[in-house]
């Protein structure tokens, strides 16, 4: 029975204690400690929600990145490829005009040298109407040079003058 | 817990006897020789000297007004502690060692003597019982003793705790904080939040203190010596101002849907309610005074299982010392183990009884839901249920 009897000096003496002890803690170590626990679980909420956010913004980042990339490798082509065709088309009318040049020239080229083969011709054909002139001449001079030779030349051309 | 811990000790006392008797028929044979060192060696002897048990641990348990330390009788080494004592003649206050262990009487307004570990008062030589009634008895015991040496405890831990939370804003917690911490948030997340819902935060502090009052203390009652030892949560009087604090912060905060449930349950039928409100109402008292009861008897078995084992060493002592000696090997093996047990018990009656305590609070401020409510019954039912198998 003893055990089970509330003895009133401990009764008061608890409800006392546990009182100041419920208070005291009460007011400087349970709500600072819950307000601290709880700033700092806000705290971590916070920073990994910002993490997500950042992870997030990355990954948008990235990908504008990619498509600016994309789009700098695409005109890159482009570029290129006009500057390959501005190239070609340049060649190609440099190539025409050097022919069309080539052309010019081997054809007054050959003019000139039609010219030229002409005038040699011409002059080669006075040449050699001067040296046949001198030939003549000096077959004439050689035929001539005898009376007996001068009608037996006169005989012949007589001869070969038929009288129809 | 309790009904486990019970049968748990029954078998455990069942084996340990067995062992102990057979242990005794082999020493027995070739050392069995009765000497004077044993009897002298026993703690708690009656008037003709023989070993009682009972009386023991009834000591052990229950209060006294100085704290025992070692020895016995007049060679007893114990910590005096302040008497007060409130009578028709006035206020009486002395120390506990002015008894000399129940050896002289104090003179004071009155003439008090120490009984059997009660104070009574004297008059011409004989006790008087009328006048020992009307004493209020104040004393610092040796149970208001180690209450305030818990409460310095709790106040230098939580204080130190919460200026370390102060010096470490937004920091991991370190040292005592990161072992209190857990416990904190556990009290909060799996007692609080999920038995009282969103208002819980009104309720932590007194769930936060009542939990690390009974843990603190549980923890305290099983260090063997000074400041421990002391039964303090295995005393009705510390478990039954407890449920009536719980019981108080029920009434105040209970609302109206709380009261109709009780005196008038929606949806059932007047005659119903002639049998059904008295239930109730008996109900509101009976949480309180169950919640008083299971701490109680919770930490009292494990201080009375400790004190029988290591009662059984001299009552087998008694009969032999070889006996003793056979029996102290078993029963400090099986205290070890009860030791641990008893570990789990003090962190689970401290859990217990806050999570009991909060699914009242839980009750009371609950708001009605009318088209739920045979599943609130049942909810609520549930786990209040399971716990009283603990």
């Amino acid at each position: 029975m003893e055990l089970i009897k509330p003895a009133i000096g401990l009764v008061f003496w608890m409800i006392v204690t546990f009182a100041i002890i419920f208070l005291i803690l009460k007011k400087y170590a349970w709500k600072p400690i819950l307000d601290m626990i709880k700033e700092r679980e806000e705290g971590i909420e916070k920073a990994l929600k910002s993490a997500d956010d950042a992870l997030e913004t990355m990954r948008e980042l990235k990908s504008s990145n990619e498509k600016i990339l994309a789009e700098a490798r695409a005109e890159k082509d482009i570029i290129l490829k006009d500057a390959r065709d501005t190239k070609d088309a340049i060649i190609n009318e440099a190539k025409a005009k050097a022919k069309v040049e080539a052309d010019r020239m081997v054809a007054q080229a050959r003019e000139a040298i039609q010219t030229e083969k002409l005038a040699a011709i011409t002059e080669l054909k006075a040449q050699v109407a001067t040296l046949s002139i001198d030939i003549a001449e000096k077959i004439l001079k050689e035929q001539l040079s005898s009376e007996e030779k001068q009608k037996t030349l006169t005989s012949n051309l007589v001869k070969e003058v038929t009288l129809n | 817990m309790s009904y486990i811990t019970s049968l748990l000790s029954k078998k455990t006392r069942v084996i340990a006897l067995f062992i102990a008797i057979f242990s005794l028929s082999v020493f027995k044979s070739f050392a069995y020789e009765p000497t004077e060192d044993t009897t002298k060696k026993a703690e708690a002897h009656t008037e003709s000297g023989k070993f009682d048990a009972g009386k023991l641990i009834t000591e052990h348990i229950g209060d006294s007004y100085g704290w025992h330390m070692w020895g016995e009788g007049h060679n007893a080494v114990a910590i005096p502690l302040p008497v007060i004592l409130y009578s028709d003649k006035g206020l009486d206050i002395f120390m506990s060692s002015g008894f000399h262990h129940g050896a002289e009487d104090v003179v004071a307004k009155n003439t008090y003597r120490l009984e059997e570990n009660h104070i009574k008062v004297v008059e011409n030589g004989v006790v008087n019982e009328e006048a020992t009634e009307k004493l209020t008895d104040l004393s610092i015991t040796k149970n208001v003793m180690s209450l305030l040496v818990s409460a310095f405890l709790l106040l230098w831990i939580f204080l130190s705790v919460a200026k370390s939370y102060k010096n470490r804003v937004g920091m991991a917690p370190k040292g005592l904080q990161s072992f209190i911490e857990p416990l904190i948030i556990f009290v909060r997340d799996d007692v609080a939040k999920t038995s009282i819902g969103p208002k819980y935060e009104k309720f932590m502090p007194y769930l936060l203190t009542v939990f690390f009052f009974i843990f603190v203390n549980n923890l305290m009652g099983l260090i063997p010596i000074f400041p421990g030892g002391a039964n303090l949560t295995g005393n009705i009087a510390i478990c039954a101002v407890l449920a009536c604090f719980t019981l108080i912060i029920i009434f105040a905060n209970s609302n109206a849907h709380y009261w109709r449930h009780i005196f008038a349950m929606p949806g059932v039928p007047a005659w119903v309610l002639i049998i059904l409100t008295p239930i109730e109402l008996l109900g509101v008292v009976l949480r309180p005074f169950v919640l008083m009861i299971r701490l109680f008897a919770n930490i009292t078995a494990g201080h009375i299982i400790a004190l029988a084992f290591f009662s059984l060493i001299f009552i087998f002592g008694e009969m032999s010392t070889g006996a003793g000696l056979g029996v102290a090997v078993l029963s400090v093996a099986f205290t070890v183990f009860m030791g641990f047990m008893e570990l789990l018990v003090a962190f689970l009656q401290a859990y217990v009884f806050t999570l009991l305590s909060a699914m009242y609070f839980g009750a009371a401020i609950e708001e009605g839901h009318h088209a739920h409510d045979e599943h609130h019954a049942h909810d609520h039912a549930q786990p209040e249920a399971q716990i009283d198998l603990v």
